[in-house]
């Protein structure tokens, strides 16, 4: 049976045009995916039963005697951490808000890793923004500001910017100049009209630099701002007032460096700035498939996109506070839930050292270095694959993903359920023991 | 040798991203790549590893070159290896800086540790 238009749920492009192969309720052929899609989608090794640890080791259990362990994890700390969500369906991201009011914790996504500074600083400035739809049919000049869509979204330059035919842009890349700025060659620089190396740490000073041209205040800029001249900034300056229709796509490499969400405050003006002269518009590259779902949905759940700190009477927001990786340093967190998630990997080895310190439950598909420190093990279905469910693409589109192959796993959604159910039920036993 | 690193995605890393206990993940994630010019500085050719180090931590690569990084910037796919030079500071952003992290680099003969040899020093309590 062939599955098609189906839709990849590796990153935020969410390509739409996949078509999936499946025999005898297996993945056996994946067509139009990149290399990330296609290995999402194929499959890898899972983790085979839920599993609690006992004198040390991961023992085989059933599905309810995990949810009952992690239930009683949960309700013994005091402020547990609920972590990831990017990587799974907005239905479950709904779910795990309710078990984070219910247990009194704290909800992060993986975004505080990623793009948290881009949001920060979406919520100070605003966000000039349009659909990918709206690139592919009417951008000439798009910018590729730290990111490197050639190997982290592979697919993003033919559907919908540097290389998409679209309704204005019939020509393709022929007819559009693109232009990369980076601290080093990439593959995505290889592809462009315009290259720019900057020194790392220093897209603040350079922002701050066009900022000035674009005003005509050329005269207060220095002779060389991050080690580019002065003449080549000029010329790119020329080139963003000359688009008809510009884009800036932005990445890690302006989020992850010295300057922060402060980058992204100055990138968002500068495009402002640019607004003055032509039309331009700005979008933070998003690397998971639906972590621009769980800012989605816990936005209109709580008022806030991230790091939301359910453990006082209303929501509360304070990245630098309530941050996943800011609670771990300063041992403000007693338990973490982790879900589509792998802190272990992914945050610096010195929060992982203080993860390791807590009670640990892990709900993912796959054996991961979170696993080797974790508790309690709950595989689940892979959402977008094996469970159908909501996700938002990179510019806020929202879309359903499909189910494309039946799973024996529970997914994500069910498995909170299992284990808010456990909570309610536990709760409830704690009270008649203490009322008797 | 001081160099500046910066960590990030690359195709065979994200490809491997669900299977970071197997071979592929470690080939993938555990290397560094850098300028021919540091390469030769630092004597690389004969089969040595690399060694990054820094106040937070030190963790040993497979060092392989790369024509688009300049001298004095080396690049390490983001991951549990690289993860070990960053410091635990989000500058009250919740971001810690995964980029333009100051080292030291040199060759080294040791071996590359692969993923549970990484993990299995980390202290871990019982709930």
């Amino acid at each position: 049976m062939m599955v098609e238009d189906a839709i990849c749920s590796f990153c935020g492009c969410l390509c739409d045009d996949i078509n999936v192969e499946v025999e005898e309720n297996n993945v056996k052929r994946v067509r139009h995916a990149c290399r990330l899609g296609s290995s999402k989608i194929m499959g890898h090794e899972r983790i085979r039963s839920p599993m609690v640890r006992k004198d040390g080791e991961l023992k085989e259990v059933s599905y309810q005697q995990a949810y009952e362990r992690a239930a009683e994890i949960l309700l013994a700390a005091s402020k547990p951490l609920l972590y990831g969500w990017a990587s799974t369906v907005c239905e479950a991201q709904k779910k795990g808000i309710l078990l984070a009011e219910e247990v009194g914790g704290v909800l992060d996504s993986t975004a505080t890793v990623c793009h948290g500074p881009s949001v920060i600083g979406i919520e100070e400035k605003g966000l000039p923004g349009a659909t990918l739809g709206q690139v592919k049919n009417r951008a000439d000049t798009i910018v590729f500001w730290g990111c490197n869509p050639a190997e982290a979204h592979p697919r993003h330059s033919l559907r919908y910017s540097s290389n998409a035919c679209g309704r204005f842009t019939p020509e393709g890349r022929s007819a559009k100049r693109i232009i990369v700025v980076d601290v080093r060659e990439t593959r995505t620089s290889k592809n462009a009209d315009k290259q720019v190396i900057i020194q790392p740490g220093t897209d603040y000073e350079v922002i701050s630099a066009l900022r000035m041209l674009v005003a005509g205040k050329g005269d207060v800029v220095p002779d060389e701002v991050g080690g580019v001249a002065k003449k080549e900034l000029a010329s790119l300056a020329q080139m963003l007032l000359a688009a008809k229709f510009g884009a800036v796509f932005f990445g890690l490499g302006i989020t992850h460096s010295r300057g922060r969400y402060k980058n992204i405050d100055n990138a968002l003006s500068l495009v402002a700035d640019l607004n003055s002269h032509t039309k331009f518009v700005i979008m933070p590259m998003r690397g998971h498939y639906n972590v621009g779902g769980i800012g989605q949905v816990l936005a209109w759940s709580s008022g806030y996109p991230m790091s939301v700190d359910f453990t006082r009477q209303a929501p509360y927001f304070n990245p630098g506070e309530t941050a996943a990786c800011d609670l771990l340093a300063k041992a403000d967190t007693d338990a973490a839930l982790i879900i589509a998630a792998d802190p272990a990997s992914n945050f610096p080895r010195k929060i992982v050292e203080e993860l390791a310190k807590m009670p640990i439950i892990q709900i993912d598909p796959y054996e991961n270095p979170t696993t080797l420190l974790a508790d309690v093990v709950i595989p689940s279905a892979i959402a977008g694959v094996e469970a159908e469910g909501t996700a938002y693409r990179m510019d806020g589109l929202a879309l359903r993903m499909r189910k494309l192959v039946n799973s024996s796993y529970p997914s994500d959604e069910e498995i909170l359920d299992g284990i808010l159910e456990c909570v309610r039920s536990l709760r409830s036993a704690m009270r008649m023991q203490g009322g008797a | 040798m001081r160099a500046i690193m910066i960590s990030g995605r690359t195709l065979a890393q994200g490809a491997n991203c669900e299977s970071k206990m197997s071979e592929d993940f470690f080939k993938a994630a555990s290397s560094c790549h850098l300028s021919k010019e540091d390469y030769d500085l630092l004597g690389l050719s004969d089969g040595k590893n690399i060694l990054l180090k820094n106040e937070f931590g030190k963790t040993v690569l497979s060092p392989r070159v790369d024509d688009g990084l300049r001298k004095g910037i080396v690049f390490v796919p983001m991951g549990p290896w690289a993860n070990i030079l960053i410091g635990p500071d989000t500058g009250g952003c919740g971001t810690p800086q995964f980029k333009g992290v100051e080292i030291d680099i040199e060759a080294t003969n040791s071996p590359i540790m692969d993923i549970r040899e990484l993990f299995g020093s980390v202290q871990r309590a019982e709930a």
